[in-house]
């Protein structure tokens, strides 16, 4: 296996030169940019066979995604933020058209105020548009998510796009080892692309996209309802295999040390990784602490989480977004699927990390604390100054 | 169709035959109806250009009457007819 020195982004990049995709349509915004200035130079370079289409906007970007993904094609596409934002309406499209395209998203904050730096409130707000949500803890894991959310996509059973986040800077940025699978390994586990039915199957025609009106909207609604629930399943199987090429073991729920642990503060992304430094360090000192990195939130591992987080005394959800006059938007996930717990365990809301405030395991250690000693509110902000 | 449930059908919305939008009646949208006085009409077919869903009954060059299982009563044809020869009629009445 190559190691390699590079960013999140690069990362991804060089994922997508080993699948080399039929089409991707981007357009640069920041902290995505690496992504999509490393892999025209595949392009310009003929390193790759991709159709490269430098869109004018992403509305655009996904909108020829979705018309390349019917006639048949492979896509992948990347953004952040408000570029993100600006695909609100064509996300839903190429869910619901079941076009399955794979979408890196460099996590970044919404504006206002304009802000470039890391959270989830981009992603988070796209959690209704029927998007498969996966989320990388590093350079490594952006890697190997970016190939395996090809597979998970295209499976016959699922037939949804899939987006794959990773922390803006924290991720996108900053420099690590990256153990690259070869590239006739990474063919292999790909594999070919086979469209149920392409535009471009002219002997077949078929009507894409047409109007659904009120006698039948539901039931394709419905559809895409009953794809998602067999996510999981297939999910699963795409881990089993890339573990068998990679030796690396994925979950959509990884508990750390959260056995015999009294108190559990979960986290999606980057901030996963500084969960754990803290909890070996409180463990040191004596507290029963574990964490729960949630790898999947679309759709939601709601028995798995209940698997880890019963019979615990307290648990902290960390959210790095907000939804205002609510919580953040995965605490009350959380919090409703340990209703069915045998014993429910006190469940609070921690709003962290907004526009990429710096997340210290000293805080993290803070929560732990709070959370140990019963001082935590329902929905508490980590690090603001009030 | 085999049945009408969400597993009847192809997934995403698709239409995977031909000449589907036939068994579609639009027609029952329609809140006002097109009916066309002959006495006026002189064959023009103005309607029949002007129509956005093939509803004007065209036999030997002459305008025969509206296909209200398609109209949807957009009222096209009544405005274009250069000799008001179609008039909109509230449906139910």
């Amino acid at each position: 296996m190559d190691m390699m020195a590079v960013n999140g982004d690069t990362a991804i990049a060089y994922a997508w030169k080993q699948v080399n995709p039929d089409v991707v349509a981007a357009y640069p915004i920041t902290p995505q940019t690496i992504i999509v200035e490393a892999f025209s130079d595949y392009v310009a370079d003929g390193e790759v066979d991709t159709e490269y289409v430098c869109a004018e906007s992403e509305h655009s970007a996904m909108t020829l995604c979705i018309g390349a993904s019917a006639a048949g094609a492979r896509c992948a596409t990347a953004t952040a933020s408000a570029g993100l934002a600006l695909m609100w309406e064509m996300l839903y499209v190429a869910a619901s058209m079941r076009t399955p395209i794979v979408m890196a998203v460099a996590n970044r904050a919404l504006s206002g105020p304009i802000n470039i730096h890391c959270d989830h409130s981009d992603s988070m707000g796209a959690r209704d548009s029927g998007w498969v949500q996966i989320y990388g803890e590093n350079v490594q894991e952006a890697y190997d998510q970016a190939l395996m959310a090809f597979r998970i996509a295209e499976h016959p059973d699922v037939q949804l796009p899939v987006m794959t986040g990773l922390d803006g800077f924290i991720i996108t940025h900053a420099i690590e080892n990256l153990q690259a699978l070869p590239n006739d390994v990474v063919k292999k586990f790909v594999g070919e692309f086979k469209p149920k039915y392409p535009l471009l199957d002219v002997k077949n025609p078929v009507t894409m996209g047409p109007f659904d009106n009120f006698d039948w909207y539901f039931e394709h609604k419905y559809q895409q309802v009953e794809a998602m629930k067999r996510v999981p399943q297939v999910t699963r199987k795409v881990f089993d295999d890339f573990e068998k090429i990679s030796g690396r073991r994925y979950n959509v729920v990884e508990p750390y040390m959260t056995d015999d642990a009294d108190y559990v503060v979960m986290a999606i992304g980057s901030t996963a990784g500084t969960l754990k430094a803290a909890v070996d360090e409180l463990r040191a000192e004596g507290m029963k602490a574990g964490s729960v990195k949630l790898l999947m939130f679309r759709p939601f591992p709601e028995n798995e989480i209940i698997e880890v987080l019963d019979g615990k005394k307290a648990v902290a959800v960390m959210d790095r977004a907000i939804s205002f006059g609510s919580s953040g938007p995965v605490f009350p996930e959380v919090r409703s699927a340990m209703i069915d717990a045998k014993d429910m365990p006190k469940v609070v809301n921690y709003i962290y990390g907004l526009g990429g405030r710096d997340v210290p395991p000293e805080d993290i250690k803070g929560v732990f604390r709070q959370l140990a000693s019963g001082e935590s509110e329902n929905i508490n902000y980590m690090g603001v100054r009030i | 169709m085999a049945g009408d449930t969400a597993h009847d059908v192809p997934e995403g919305g698709l239409i995977i035959e031909a000449g589907k939008a036939r068994e579609y009646e639009t027609g029952s949208w329609r809140s006002k109806k097109p009916v066309l006085d002959k006495e006026k009409c002189i064959d023009c077919l103005t309607c029949w250009i002007y129509c956005p869903d093939d509803s004007i009954v065209i036999e030997e060059k002459k305008m025969e009457g509206f296909k209200y299982k398609y109209c949807k009563g957009c009222g096209i044809c009544a405005k274009v007819c250069p000799k008001e020869a179609i008039e909109m009629v509230e449906e139910g009445k």
